[in-house]
């Protein structure tokens, strides 16, 4: 579904590399871990393929389903698809949570020459899965993340994901801020959406959440490079560890 | 005369193309009064330091510069839903048969073309009164013009609580109309009045607005400037408010080649609350002055600013706002802010708040910023798939929420952002 090959990034504005020769495949129905020291480049890879503004790509290329991705604009990876739950969500204030939500549906609904979700159909559905989640009305009627909790927010992203129904879901560090409970209703949120066509690349410093979404794969990310990749018994090996015996390994 | 040549000639030429109205009795003094103030002061100009950051010419000339009046239709409706008596001017004429009868318990409305033989004496007290203390420290010779040359308005005593808005709707229909309208209300003790204004009205416009509220009473004002997009509007406010009397008037303003919206509010009861907002979105060819100035000459009272503006392609934004608190004016609570989002670097916001304060015990605070439209929050709308001119058309309602969240009708609010979502809308084609 993914296939990303030897992706080379720099920061637009100066002359920093930050990704290093990422190589990464994603096939549909699998789960994929990335974990990885602070500042290794993972919220970079995220933000990268979905599109932000002031990075290069230098060298390599990303592709979604067989089409190059990388010179699309980000409501375009969207509608192609993709999805980014932000490691920090955007405070928006004036605009409301639903409003948000019903206008970023619509689109991509609009960009794939679907039919707009009547008001009604929209809040039948919206209502449902807020509840899931436990997101009560009054946070569907705020604007969208001002004043929510860290943990609030994070389940706001992933009602997001499941009203948008992506086939490519990146979630950047979703467990951080979440107490238990909070973690396994996100959890639930994800495993709900998994299905043959779908797949999940999942960044995070815990094996906690993984416990809960169980990855098929797990990579190791240092400097700008995936470098060790295997299965759930790596994170396993993190937690206990650490990532200085893995980078030794490699170096 | 002492004026400087070229103000005398600007002014002598602009006079030579009006006529007094006609008509006998108080109007007729109270406009002859208004002439002679006129030839003493003379026009604007933009060397008046009052008009530094926009320049008069277009609103002085003799001849009003042409603008087209949007086909039938195209300027949505608006307050449509809300029960409301409607009082309709075409081109500044009123029309008695689009019109609803101008009859509505708690108010008595009447036409000012056909108050000058009548007994009104509130209307005498009032008309040109405000508009005459207004003049110092600042002059505003543009209201002083009305006050000599409008063709109508209306005249509203409140003496209860009506059961609905007065609402104004002024339809644009030659290109070269020249409007003068001046409207009185007065809100007698106690009594509480909404009034709504809409519609592009003219291809150049003059309105004067006097409010004069009693203690206790309260005037609610919201209006929707016509969006016509080469027309040219001077508007002026003159308010004064008694003992725990409440103002409250916000305006929305799209497009429009030129706009200059005065408000001059006197704060002369204990306990009074003056608020007044104003939220613009500009495109081009767009100029859209805020000057507003509020005196506290009581105590404990309290006054409020809001203005947000968008602007983009080269349009301008102005804002002035000054708050003078007088020497006996304690435990005041002052307001403003202003604020620009430049949606390019062709666009500027021109803003010049201020504080005089004499007395010793207040609280005035003032704030004016400009900025660009936040990257990090267009990224993320895009990255849920909508697409950037939408994406930045809601950051432009958001921007714009805390101007509309100061109007306290919460179905009339809505009909704003309606009417603002509509033209974004437009834009984005
Ligand atoms: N816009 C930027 N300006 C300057 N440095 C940047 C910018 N974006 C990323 N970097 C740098 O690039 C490196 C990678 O950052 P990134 O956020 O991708 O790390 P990460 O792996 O997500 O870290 P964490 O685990 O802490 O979230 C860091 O050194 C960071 O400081
Ligand atoms: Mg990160």
């Amino acid at each position: 579904m993914l296939e990303i090959k030897n992706l080379h990034v720099k920061l637009e504005e100066e002359d920093k590399q930050i990704l290093k020769g990422v190589d990464l495949k994603v096939e549909a129905g699998k789960v994929h871990a990335i974990m990885g020291p602070n500042g290794s480049g993972k919220s970079t890879l995220s933000y990268v393929l979905s599109g932000r503004d002031g990075y290069e790509v230098t060298d390599g290329s990303a592709e979604l389903d067989g089409a190059e991705i990388l010179e699309l604009d980000p409501e375009e990876r969207a509608a192609a698809g993709l999805f980014l739950a932000f490691q920090y969500p955007v405070e928006i204030p004036g605009v409301g949570n639903m409003t948000f939500l019903r206008t970023a549906v619509n689109a991509q609904r609009k960009a794939r020459g679907e039919e707009e979700l009547s008001s009604g159909e929209f809040l039948k559905v919206v209502r449902e899965k807020a509840k899931s989640l436990k997101i009560d009305a009054d946070m569907l009627k705020r604007p969208v993340n001002v004043g929510f909790s860290g943990g609030e927010k994070k389940r706001n992203e992933i009602l997001q994901m499941a009203m948008l129904e992506p086939r490519m879901c990146i979630l950047d560090e979703t467990d951080s801020g979440l107490d238990v409970d909070a973690m396994k209703l996100v959890a639930d949120g994800v495993n709900a959406l998994r299905d043959e066509g779908r797949a999940f690349l999942v960044i995070t410093h815990y094996q906690r959440l993984l416990d809960h979404i169980k990855p098929d794969v797990v990579h190791i990310m240092a400097d700008g490079r995936i470098v060790k990749t295997g299965g759930p018994e790596l994170a396993l090996e993190v937690e206990k560890n650490g990532y200085s015996d893995i980078l030794n390994e490699v170096a | 005369m002492g004026l400087p040549k070229i103000k005398q000639d600007a002014t002598e030429a602009r006079l030579s193309a009006l006529d007094l109205p006609g008509g006998e009795g108080w109007t007729r003094a109270a406009r002859e009064d208004a002439l002679s103030r006129l030839q003493a002061a003379g026009l604007p100009h933009k060397r008046d330091e009052y008009w530094r950051y926009t320049d008069p010419r277009s609103l002085v000339e003799a001849e009003p510069p042409m603008a087209e009046a949007l086909p039938e239709g195209d300027e949505g409706p608006i307050f449509g839903a809300h029960e409301r008596l409607r009082i309709v001017f075409n081109d500044g004429q009123f029309d008695a048969d689009a019109s609803d009868d101008l009859s509505l318990e708690g108010i008595e409305i009447e036409r000012l073309s056909q108050a000058a033989g009548a007994d009104l004496h509130w209307a005498r007290d009032l008309y040109g009164t405000l508009e005459t203390r207004g003049q110092t420290p600042v002059a505003r010779p543009l209201a002083t013009l009305n006050t000599a040359f409008a063709q109508d308005g209306i005249l509203i005593r409140v003496t209860g609580r009506p059961s609905k808005p007065v609402s104004l709707i002024y339809n644009h229909i030659s290109d070269s109309s020249d409007v003068f309208l001046h409207h009185c209300v007065k809100v007698e003790s106690g009594a509480e009045l909404t009034l709504l204004e809409n519609g592009a009205a003219a291809a150049r416009l003059n309105t004067v607005l006097e409010v004069e509220i009693a203690d206790t009473g309260k005037f609610h004002h919201v209006r929707a400037q016509g969006r016509d997009h080469a027309r040219r509007a001077a508007t002026a406010i003159f308010t004064r408010l008694g003992r725990e009397s409440v103002f409250k008037s916000f305006t929305l303003t799209v497009n429009g080649a030129l706009t200059r919206n005065e408000c001059v509010i006197e704060l002369t009861g204990d306990d009074a609350v003056a608020h007044v907002a104003g939220a613009c979105v500009g495109d081009g060819d767009f100029h859209h002055d805020d000057t507003v100035f509020i005196t506290h000459d009581a105590q404990n009272c309290e006054s409020r600013q809001v203005f947000k503006k968008v602007l983009r392609n080269g349009a301008t934004g102005v804002f002035r706002g000054k708050i003078l608190v007088k020497k006996d004016a304690q435990k005041t609570d002052g307001y403003q802010i202003s604020q620009s989002l430049l949606l390019d670097g062709d666009s500027q916001f021109l803003a010049k708040p201020e504080l005089e304060i004499y007395a010793d015990d207040v609280a005035c605070s003032h704030g004016s910023t400009s900025g660009a439209i936040d990257e990090d929050a267009l990224f993320y709308l895009r990255s849920r798939g909508v697409p950037e001119p939408l994406a930045q058309d809601l950051l432009v309602l958001s921007f714009l929420a805390e101007a509309l969240a100061e109007i306290d009708d919460e179905t009339i609010a809505e009909d704003l952002i309606a009417r603002l979502e509509g033209w974004l809308a437009r834009r984005r084609g």
